[in-house]
């Protein structure tokens, strides 16, 4: 080692001529950058003409009825860019305003097409491409989309209240009693939020691949749940580290299950999110009826995760306040989402922020297995198992009263 | 007819129970007696450039110069060949006709990959007169084989069909189609190389006017091919029209004369769909089935023709002013085949 009397660093900048560690990081991005510019500028030697006619795709993305006219907002899927030549409602063709320009990879365009629609009956959509291609896009029942005023987004808040907020905070109601019971009995109840919480956690996955399907592909589709499960995953056990090495650091003992009640009324709240924006989007299409019979579904079934939020609390003295902002965040922003699937529902983003709730929920239940844990240190011993099983049963009856 | 609704009803009703006139005529509102088109215009917020008709989107028109023909100067265009006079007396007609592939905007803004003779679509309106020799040179330019195959009385190797005379006909391939204009009356032909329906579809066809010895009645003469195009290759047409560009005689009318006689040598070569119809409003027209009669099958206002049928319709209009024709299968109709006749005086 003492042949040259220099040190390994010294080597190693000798080697790669004594260039700064920046530029060595920088070198093969500035060569791609140069390779595509060469690339391009010689108009990609060697694969000659492009094969085949343009590939034209576009997603209906949303569908907006007014008296007279069916408005089509659509994104361009595909690699090429997409002219809308003409427009047919129910094999006829109609004047139409829009999309007078093609629309490029990943654009979007709103087309209004003047139709006297009928409430209540069927349509199918077509736009002719500038290539003769057809986009075809089907409105199973025909009903007016809900003006998007003040007392619109009041009636989506109320439904937001009924559905979510009111439901929780009456499941928080269960905390003086869950005080009370025996330890073994507590380790049932939470055993109980699992099992509730794994039966969501599914439910809203599934839900999202579905909205998936639907939407744009080009954003990846089912991809877009899976990937907003693990973002919400990794964000949510981010925070809860983040929060235990603050808890370390203050040495305040107890502050554990205030934690862990935030995260599940954070992925609760995630969660009714996404049901929010079920609800919305459905009602703006037509396809609720708003009967008092869903609205107590819901409340029925949201109610129980009221439960989920306190459990973990049960040990503690939290204040009034506390707890009510815990169960607005839980219940809260299923307004939010009642606004968002009504006003602006985009089937790619709703799939995404599904997989986020998902996502949520699974991370939230990694944190309360431990919970679960009896005096062997086993989880699931036969209290919890019946638990669990108890919590999937409740969720899969209460959801049977709704269905969106 | 508009429909009767209660909100309709109710408002056209405020005005009245008010009793307050002027306000019912200086207040925008519609009354269930309106006419559909007017409602129509209502609903849509503005008059659309249809005239509440079914109609391309406005603004656009299809370049009849790029494609090479206009349906207006279709109609009329009527192609007698060259002549020729052998010692027997007897006249040869010839012509030359050529495939080639060729993309036609069938629609405002929307290309399509045809194939065509002499690079139209119906190909030219061949005519000719009864017992007359007919000499059709036919190239083939189009990458693709193709046959001409005509309707009539001819020899089986005049056929134009696979396996028969000169039998498909090559890319770069000539040949010679020879036969006697025989009978009298309205015949079309059409290309007749497997897969056959793709091979009319795509446009190869067009219209064969034998005309009787004795000729017919002078009149204001015009040919209607009705055709179809699948632009998307699903075996349903998305265009349909008379000669080929859908609404182009609703844009511009096909003018007419008051009490002239109106003779329409109509042809259905549509793929796809059983059958084709025409329609005339605000009048009937005789019927001669397939041209070959000298009297008409019936006087009637709506015909039906499977592909491949055609006739004679002749009329006059005893009224001036417009009157549309068109399929009266309602779908082909707001899909393109329609149209209307401006009558002058």
């Amino acid at each position: 080692m003492e042949a040259g009397g220099a040190t390994s660093d010294e080597l190693r900048a000798e080697r790669t001529g004594g260039l700064p560690a920046w530029l060595l990081g920088l070198l093969p991005l500035l060569l791609i950058a140069a390779a595509i510019g060469a690339f391009a500028a010689l108009g990609a030697p060697g694969l000659g003409e492009r094969r085949g006619p343009p590939a034209e795709e576009l997603a209906v993305e949303r569908t907006v009825l007014r008296p007279g006219t069916i408005a089509l907002t659509v994104r361009n899927d595909g690699p090429d860019p997409v002219r809308i030549a003409q427009a047919q409602v129910n094999d006829a063709f109609v004047q139409f305003s829009g999309g007078e320009q093609p629309i490029g990879h990943l654009h979007s365009e709103t087309v209004h097409l003047q139709q006297p629609w009928v409430e209540g009956e069927a349509y199918e959509v077509a736009l002719i491409t500038s290539a003769g291609g057809t986009i075809t896009h089907e409105i199973p029942v025909a009903v007016e989309t809900p003006a998007t005023g003040p007392s619109f987004f009041g009636l989506m808040a109320l439904l937001g209240i009924y559905v979510g907020v009111i439901p929780v905070a009456l499941g928080m109601l269960w905390l003086p009693w869950i005080r009370r019971i025996p330890r073994g009995w507590m380790r049932a109840v939470m055993a109980l939020t699992v099992g509730l919480l794994a039966f969501l956690a599914v439910d809203a996955t599934l839900e999202g691949l579905e909205l998936a399907g639907e939407g744009s592909q080009a954003f990846g589709g089912a991809t877009l749940v899976l990937i907003g499960a693990a973002a919400s995953y990794l964000l949510l056990t981010g925070v809860s580290a983040w929060l235990a090495q603050r808890r370390e650091a203050a040495r305040t003992a107890g502050a554990s299950g205030v934690n862990l009640a935030l995260l599940v009324a954070v992925g609760i709240g995630l969660h009714n999110l996404g049901e929010g924006i079920a609800i919305g989007s459905a009602y703006s299409v037509g396809a609720l009826a708003l009967g008092a019979f869903l609205v107590v579904g819901f409340a029925i079934h949201n109610t129980t995760e009221g439960l989920a939020i306190v459990a973990p609390v049960a040990h503690l003295r939290p204040s009034l306040g506390r707890l009510a902002l815990l169960g607005l965040i839980a219940g809260g922003p299923a307004v939010l989402g009642a606004w968002i699937g009504a006003a602006a529902f985009n089937p790619s983003l709703a799939a995404f922020l599904f997989g986020f709730g998902a996502g949520a929920i699974v991370q939230v239940i990694v944190q309360l297995a431990p919970s679960l844990r009896d005096g062997g240190g086993r989880t699931l011993h036969p209290t919890a198992v019946a638990g669990l099983l108890c919590g999937l049963a409740l969720m899969f009856t209460t959801g049977l009263l709704v269905s969106v | 007819v508009a429909r009767l609704t209660r909100r309709k009803l109710l408002a056209g009703s405020v005005p009245a129970l008010g009793g307050a006139a002027l306000l019912h005529s200086t207040v925008p509102h519609r009354h269930p007696w309106d006419t559909e088109a007017q409602a129509a215009q209502g609903h849509a917020g503005h008059a659309a450039m249809g005239g509440g008709h079914a109609s391309f989107r406005d603004g656009a028109t299809v370049d009849h110069a790029a494609n090479g023909f206009d349906p207006h100067t279709i109609a009329r265009d009527f192609d007698w060949g060259t002549t020729r006079r052998l010692a027997s007396g007897r006249v040869v007609r010839e012509w030359e006709l050529y495939a080639a592939d060729k993309e036609i905007e069938v629609a405002p803004g929307v290309k399509f990959a045809a194939w065509t003779y002499n690079g139209r679509i119906p190909g030219p309106t061949l005519r000719a007169r009864e017992g007359d020799r007919l000499r059709i040179s036919f190239a083939n330019a189009s990458t693709h084989p193709h046959t001409i195959h005509f309707h009539g009385i001819h020899p089986a190797e005049m056929d134009g069909v696979p396996g028969l005379g000169a039998g498909e006909i090559a890319p770069g391939g000539r040949t010679v189609y020879e036969f006697d204009a025989l009978p009298a009356g309205l015949h079309l032909y059409h290309c007749h190389v497997r897969p056959l329906a793709e091979h009319i579809a795509k446009g190869l066809y067009g219209a064969l006017i034998i005309d009787p010895a004795d000729g017919r009645e002078d009149a204001d003469e015009l040919v209607m091919v009705m055709n179809g195009f699948d632009t998307n290759f699903d075996r349903a047409n998305e265009f349909y029209a008379a000669n080929t560009i859908g609404f182009a005689y609703m844009d511009k009318p096909i003018v007419a004369r008051k009490d002239e006689l109106v003779r329409v040598y109509l042809v259905n070569v549509l793929e796809y769909d059983l059958v084709n119809s025409f329609h005339l409003h605000g009048n009937l027209f005789h019927y001669f089935p397939t041209g070959t009669g000298t009297q008409p099958s019936e006087l009637t206002d709506t015909v039906m023709l499977c592909q491949g049928q055609r006739g004679i319709l002749e009329w006059r209009f005893p009224h001036p002013g417009r009157y549309m024709f068109h399929a009266h299968q309602s779908e082909f109709t707001e899909l393109g085949w329609q149209g209307f006749f401006e009558v002058v005086g």
